[in-house]
């Protein structure tokens, strides 16, 4: 970016400064560490200069908000046009409970809903199912049915507010709850919006909530494609993640290449199908976390949507809105500790503020008890005036991309790309992503990268404040929120009611229906949306694909 | 010869989050314990009788799912039934101090919370393992 | 005292599991109870499975087990997988492959680590074979470590020894030529719709025929896909088959006589390593010797003079 003789002076003033001023101090005053490294392991200098980025291209690498490749930000105003939208995650016990808890945040100033469903719901079981045995309600909302969805909303304005949904295995289903609920609602389907995460292969890598083996769960992938876009246009039919591959202990460099490759995946299966890659790429969409490392955070934000910008034009893409990645973020819920729980609150400021310097459409931040349970009232409502304040208070979101042209920053965006790519060749030598799944490559990564972690700090090479320094005995005096004992109760006497009063043989029905189409190569989403309609539950209808898909077995890495 | 540890590292239920579980397994094998890791979605029915034919000292239980008063305790209540008390059993995750008291009641002998370190727990286990 | 040996032979699972335990500490209890099992045992088939890493061996034996189940069969499963040379701890993860089959009553799955000895198998695993088979298992199938030219003691305890491969191993089959490829009764070709399968199959039938040539029967080569369940019929009846050759043949005789003498050696080498290791009367001087070799003062074999030299006595 700077002419030849700026940069020689540069680099010779350098090296003098690293020989003189630098060494004598270090000399008498030797740095805290021997080495620096970032949370990828990647060695950090005391000192970044425009030599670091002298092989970068302003109008090329860099560029400008709004325009190709998206580096600076995917919007000419960013969030100076619009603040990212405030969405905690939320969900707990009964449908009734959960609907009180999006009234408050809503109240609260939260502008967008996420719902986080029981293990029960996201393993696609009704809450009666032997298999959901004391697990309702625990660490999500139980919906097992049409009915279940329609108290979920219940007073909520779903034709204006968006709603993201984290469900996998069977997010088609429950996709199709929400549709059938608005249809009911007499909202036209054309103007609902929201996301279901419908990413399988992080499952399969990291968050392991898989029901079917891979080729099918492709397919109904594919289908909520195809059908989103033709039918449901403002719903984003995919969260592409990453949280939860950092969450099972990748680094941050492994985030940002294996989530990015898994999307460029998903887009190949799509465009095998036939589907056109401008009438779907629009709708994808990418879900990273915001862990410690603050800089390399925002780093990583911004080469993945340089990569994905790039790739997707590789991959044939021309509508602009095709290349650009927006994503949602998530504070990082391993960094939260159970030990002076106040403190999460100070991390979680951290961490959103670096998700925002990155440029993320959309955020939820931690709360201060997560790390034993499920957020009070207070400590969500804390986590989200932590949101307000970044937004109202801070004056970072006045300008654009104010990191951009930092000499750091912008070694590290780059560091970060050049490491994807690495990583992707590995994958290609293995046989692509699928193969590599299969053979363990990412796990094996990841349970690597946990260890090493956790021997850092059992080590204390790595400090994490409350928990290996700066202890305290002090009892924890949190108060932890307390679910309605009745729930479960009522849950199963609403499913056996449900199950009484419907008609039972139109259910039986529309779901052999789903079941031939299931076994055929049709678009399933109209087949499930009538099920749903029917009041199929959510374990019903899951059981049929079960049936025809089969059940998917991890292979054994540890 | 010296007599080995055998560790059983199950995860009850449906909860997925197997970092810790396999942290820990790793972690009791480099303290030289014959580690069995069963991976996810285990009943109460498999880890026991698991447990039977590997004839392990100790059972290690990983939930994060908020299920572990329901699942850990089917676990010992199990246990109890086949005279099998004489095995130590541990349990980790997200579970909340309050809880802590009533497992160990159930027969959990320790909780290993968010923040523990590995070295606590192979420490509790050698000290505590009644075999 | 033989309480434990009178619940084994009735199939009591605590008491195999206990004694299994005992006998892989070397505890005298299993020496004696062992003296009463040793009798009743010999009715097993003993499959061994050995093979490269990633070739599927875990779920070929899970998908082998419901197969044999269906027949009604009892299955004892020994897995076995590497002990860490530094810590002396070992992951034993074998029986995530089959967890399904935890609450069959029918099957009885062990676990073993090597323990420090080399060659794929465990000291314990001639008595784990026998307390399996003296309890009712109708076939054992033991899973070793697999993979390089070393492990191949698996030819001394099975009756029949299967090698698992994958395609696309390519240059591996070459390198692995030697030991591990001579071993096999029956060659598996896991993962058979992965490519490369007739290149793989190709490069098994030209080390067959310079094999067997001469011999009497020739070595055939299964592909299964154990995932998805093809193949293992086959493979169960060519397990069978093995087994009526080598009764018809003779050959059942011999191969048991191999595995007696391999178990009674292991048996003397534990005795006597134990009485020096464990003998405090040896301890302190086997110590004693170790920092005279250090500091030169004796070489090695006139060291173990000194302490053969008391036990021959």
């Amino acid at each position: 970016m700077l002419d030849k003789k700026e940069l020689e002076k540069i680099k010779q003033k350098k090296d003098e400064w690293g020989k003189n001023t630098y060494s004598n101090h270090v000399k008498k005053h030797p740095e805290r560490k021997k080495k620096f490294e970032n949370l990828s392991w990647n060695e950090i200098k005391s000192l970044y200069t425009p030599d670091d980025i002298a092989h970068l291209d302003y109008i090329k690498d860099i560029s400008y908000p709004g325009e190709y490749p998206y580096l600076r930000g995917i919007h000419p105003t960013m969030h100076r046009g619009r603040l990212w939208t405030f969405r905690q995650f939320s969900g707990f016990g009964s449908a009734e409970e959960t609907n009180k808890r999006y009234k408050y945040l809503l109240d609260h100033g939260e502008t967008g809903l996420s719902v986080a469903f029981d293990y029960p719901t996201l393993y696609g079981y009704d809450t009666d199912h032997q298999m959901s045995r004391g697990e309702f309600g625990k660490c999500g909302v139980a919906i097992s049915s049409l009915k279940d969805m329609e108290i979920l909303f219940s007073g909520i304005p779903i034709d204006k507010v968006t709603t993201s949904m984290t469900i996998n295995g069977p997010a088609a289903i429950v996709w199709a709850f929400y549709i059938a609920n608005a249809e009911n609602r007499g909202i036209d389907r054309r103007i609902i919006g929201g996301t279901i995460q419908n990413d399988i292969l992080k499952e399969y890598i990291a968050q392991k909530s898989f029901i079917f083996p891979p080729e099918p769960s492709m397919r109904l992938i594919v289908d909520t494609f195809e059908f989103g876009s033709k039918e449901i246009p403002r719903w984003n039919t995919i969260s592409i993640s990453g949280y939860h591959i950092r969450e099972a202990g990748s680094t941050a460099v492994q985030e940002l290449a294996f989530t990015v490759g898994d999307g460029v995946e998903y887009v190949k299966w799509a465009i095998k199908r036939g589907l056109n890659i401008d009438d779907f790429a629009p709708r994808l969409s990418y879900f990273f976390n915001a862990h410690n490392d603050f800089f390399e955070e925002i780093a990583k934000y911004r080469a993945a949507r340089r990569i994905w910008a790039r790739e997707m034009k590789k991959l044939g893409a021309k509508k602009s809105r095709s290349l650009l990645m927006r994503f949602h973020t998530q504070t990082a819920g391993v960094s939260l500790t159970a030990q002076q729980p106040e403190i999460n609150i100070t991390r979680v400021s951290l961490q959103a503020l670096a998700a925002v310097l990155g440029g993320t459409q959309s955020l939820h931040t931690n709360s201060m008890d997560e790390a034993l349970a499920l957020p009070s009232e207070k400590a969500v409502r804390i986590a989200l005036r932590t949101q307000q304040i970044i937004a109202h208070e801070s004056g970072v979101t006045d300008t654009i991309d104010p990191l951009g042209g930092s000499y750091y920053i912008e070694w590290l965006t780059d560091k970060m790309e050049e490491e994807t790519y690495q990583y992707w060749d590995k994958v290609e030598k293995l046989g692509g992503v699928l193969p590599a799944i299969e053979k363990g490559f990412y796990q094996r990564e990841i349970a690597n990268a946990a260890y090493k972690y956790q021997k850092e700090i059992e080590e204390k090479k790595r400090i994490m404040v409350g928990v290996n320094d700066y202890q305290m005995d002090e009892p924890v005096e949190i108060p932890i929120l307390k679910m309605d004992e009745k729930g479960e109760e009522r849950q199963i006497n609403r499913l056996k009611r449900l199950r009484k009063n419907r008609n039972n043989a139109r259910v039986e029905r529309d779901l052999n229906a789903l079941r031939r189409a299931a076994e055929g190569e049709e678009n399933l989403m109209p087949y499930i949306l009538k099920c749903v309609h029917s009041y199929s539950t959510l374990g019903e209808t899951c059981q049929v694909l079960r049936d025809v898909f089969g059940e998917y077995e991890e292979p054994a890495i540890y | 010869m010296e007599k080995k540890i055998r560790v059983l590292v199950a995860k009850p239920g449906l909860d997925g989050h197997d970092r810790g579980a396999k942290v820990v397994a790793r972690a009791l094998r480099d303290a030289g314990m014959e580690v069995i890791y069963t991976g996810l979605h285990q009943t109460a029915e498999m880890v026991v009788k698991t447990a039977i034919q590997e004839d392990v000292d100790v059972i290690g239980l990983s939930l994060l799912s908020g299920a572990h008063m329901t699942l850990f305790v089917d676990v010992t209540k199990l246990l109890k039934e086949k005279g099998m008390e004489d095995v130590l059993v541990v349990g980790g995750g997200i579970i909340p101090e309050e809880d802590e008291s009533k497992l160990k009641k159930a027969g959990v002998a320790g909780v290993f919370g968010p923040g523990t370190h590995c070295e606590d727990i192979v420490k509790f286990i050698k000290k505590n393992v009644k075999r | 005292m033989n309480d434990i040996a009178d619940k084994v032979l009735k199939g009591d699972p605590r008491s195999i599991a206990k004694l299994i335990t005992l006998a892989e500490n070397n505890d005298p209890i299993a020496s004696d109870a062992m003296k009463i099992i040793h009798p009743k045992s010999g009715n097993a088939h003993v499959v061994g499975i050995t093979g490269v890493m990633g070739s599927g061996k875990s779920t070929l034996i899970y998908e082998l087990t419901r197969e044999y189940r269906k027949k009604s069969l009892k299955v004892g499963i020994i897995a076995i997988d590497p002990t860490s040379p530094f810590s002396g701890g070992a992951l034993l993860g074998d029986r995530i492959r089959m967890m399904e089959l935890a609450t069959d009553d029918g099957v009885f799955i062990r676990s073993m680590g090597t323990r420090g000895m080399l060659g794929g198998l465990t000291s314990a695993v001639y008595d784990v074979v026998e307390i399996l088979d003296a309890s009712g298992s109708d076939v054992i199938l033991v899973e070793t470590v697999g993979v390089g030219q070393a492990e191949v003691d698996v030819i001394k305890l099975a009756d029949t020894t299967l090698v698992v491969l994958v395609p696309g191993l390519g240059d591996a089959i070459q390198t692995i030529k030697a030991g591990i490829m001579e071993i096999a009764d029956i060659y598996v070709v896991n993962k058979a719709d992965r490519p490369g399968l007739e290149q793989a199959v190709a490069e098994i039938e030209s080390l067959i025929d310079i094999a067997c040539s001469g011999k009497d029967r020739k070595t055939p080569i299964l592909t299964t896909v154990a995932k998805q369940n093809k193949g293992i019929v086959e493979l169960v009846s060519e397990i069978e088959d093995h087994n009526k050759y080598l009764k018809k043949t003779k050959m059942f005789d011999v191969q048991r006589r191999k595995r007696y003498e391999a178990e009674l050696v292991e048996i003397i080498r534990k005795r006597l390593m134990n009485f020096i290791f464990d003998e405090s009367k040896f301890k302190g001087k086997f110590e004693d010797l170790i920092d005279k070799i250090s500091k030169k003062q004796v070489d090695p074999y006139s060291a173990s003079d000194e302490i053969l030299g008391k036990i021959l006595k």
